[in-house]
């Protein structure tokens, strides 16, 4: 059994971030588990939802950030569709993991690796070079397999573009993640 | 009014014939699409799970595009896309939010205040073409395919923002199948996730989701399933061959975008749908769905032989009894 002195792990600082950030009243969670039951990755989680929610109102940084749920949660939304309380709790999750990148914490390295690779390409070019995206992740994580088994599948159907969609506005969509950067470090 | 397309990267690759039979349906509708001048990608997952205002600002650079096109309505096809954009729009009603956003955009934040509405294509062929008069053009009805109408997790969630359909049970892409000629089958899954982007960084999600959802389809007795998202498509076709099939037992099972069934039940040519780009081979569901048409012609064909056979017979004993009752008389 996990047992944990609840006064000495609070962060009031955190529950605030977290309510500001996402706009949501997080005493408003009763338990009820509806989030956990239709959430379709919980099987893959080491939290779960409502408990992530839980947490929250207990104030478990460290548990809740260290955690790989945040991580493997598909932003699907049956979360916020079904909460009796109409908290949109896709929202917060979304903005735990904004807290947990700032903080530099990420269980589920391969997944911000992908994310990462694929807004370089949108940062480079425009739009996303989706060939591009998964030669970045490939170099970047070594795993060089990846998918290799859909290769023969997808090669002749002559979807893959070669060559990237560059735009002619693409310094522009630079600007806008050097000016994201720099407030980011301000 | 006019409406601005905004077409969306993957349309441009791994969904080239969603792209294609998109703009060949629309043609054939009347509907005509304004593409927005230079647009750049929305971010995705990955821009709204890093950072709100970024996802915001790379979303509204193309909402203020299509404004400064005269357009006052934008239309996507793909749901990723139309999440991020509306999402993006909803929020600039914040005015802290709008603030934040502008000052990453080189555009003027003021512009950022009236945004064009946003909708998936899918909206604007029921709402502004309409059910019966796409019912009026169909040529070629979609006879015997039974199909499972796949909506995917965002196109109706939330509920707040999306504001089309039912979140959890919407019916227009079965209603429009339906005014096709198509059976839409009972399908629970209409809106679980097939797993999302995972595939490349964890696949056993997306093998066991997707798995899911295929299993459904099979089990429901579907030809094939329908789709309106190019992710949702291609963990379905393309990883077709990684799921795990619940039961153990692989079918195939054609994956379709809805607007290639449209165009092709509209008359457009396959060539200019993109059939031949689907990894699992369509012509297996065209093939299930003219057994179901021949098995019902050769049923009909048999009770029509039946009730002829019958009439004969009946005929034959009227006669017999006329004949006895003329010797009698």
């Amino acid at each position: 059994m996990d047992v944990t002195n609840l006064e000495s792990v609070r962060d009031e600082d955190f529950i605030h971030a977290v309510m500001e950030e996402s706009g949501q009243d997080l005493t408003h969670c009763y338990q009820c588990g509806n989030c956990t039951a239709g959430c379709p990755c919980g099987f893959a989680y080491d939290i779960q939802v409502s408990q992530i929610m839980r947490n929250l109102q207990a104030g478990r940084k460290d548990k809740i950030l260290n955690s790989r749920s945040i991580w493997l949660c598909l932003s699907c939304s049956s979360c916020t569709t079904r909460c009796p309380n109409n908290i949109d709790v896709a929202r917060v999750m979304d903005v735990l993991r904004h807290i947990a990148r700032r903080e530099g914490r990420v269980a589920e390295k391969g997944v911000t690796t992908f994310w990462d690779a694929f807004l370089a390409s949108v940062r480079k070019h425009g739009r996303v070079y989706e060939l591009g995206v998964v030669a970045n992740y490939v170099a970047r994580t070594g795993r060089v397999w990846t998918d290799i088994d859909l290769l023969p599948r997808i090669a002749p159907k002559g979807k893959l573009s070669p060559m990237p969609h560059g735009i002619r506005g693409r310094d522009e969509i630079a600007r806008i993640f050097q000016r994201y950067e720099e407030e980011r470090t301000r | 009014m006019n409406l601005a397309y905004y077409p969306g990267c993957s349309g441009l690759g791994t969904s080239r014939e969603y792209e294609r039979s998109t703009r060949a349906a629309c043609a054939a509708l009347g509907v005509k699409l304004t593409d927005i001048p230079d647009w750049s990608c929305c971010g995705s997952t990955p821009a709204h799970a890093l950072e709100h205002a970024l996802s915001g600002a790379l979303s509204a650079r193309n909402l203020v595009g299509a404004a400064r096109a005269g357009c006052d309505t934008v239309a996507t096809p793909c749901p990723s896309c139309l999440s991020n954009l509306k999402t993006a729009r909803h929020r600039m009603a914040d005015t802290a939010f709008r603030a934040r956003v502008g000052r990453l955009l080189d555009q003027p934040a003021d512009e950022l205040a009236a945004l064009p509405d946003v909708q998936s294509v899918l909206e604007t062929l029921v709402t502004r073409v309409g059910l019966d008069a796409i019912r009026a053009r169909v040529r070629q009805p979609l006879a015997g395919l039974r199909v499972a109408p796949y909506y995917g997790c965002i196109m109706t969630r939330p509920a707040d923002v999306m504001r089309f359909d039912d979140p959890e049970n919407p019916t227009s892409m079965d209603d429009l199948l339906t005014a096709l000629g198509a059976e839409v089958v009972p399908f629970p899954y209409k809106v679980e996730c097939c797993g999302a982007s995972y595939g490349v960084t964890r696949r056993d999600i997306v093998a066991r989701l997707s798995g899911r959802l295929l299993g459904a389809a099979r089990d429901a007795g579907a030809h094939a399933v329908v789709v309106a998202c190019p992710l949702c498509q291609m963990n379905l076709d393309l990883r077709q061959s990684q799921v795990e099939w619940p039961g153990g037992k692989a079918v195939d099972m054609p994956v379709f975008y809805f607007t290639q069934l449209l165009g092709r039940a509209l008359g457009v040519p396959d060539a200019e749908l993109g059939l031949e780009q689907l990894c699992v081979d369509p012509a297996i569901a065209f093939r299930r769905a003219a057994q179901v048409v021949a098995a019902r012609q050769a049923e009909e064909a048999a009770q029509a032989a039946k009730a002829a056979a019958q009439a004969a017979k009946a005929a034959q004993a009227k006669q017999a009894a006329a004949a006895n009752e003329g010797g009698r008389a």
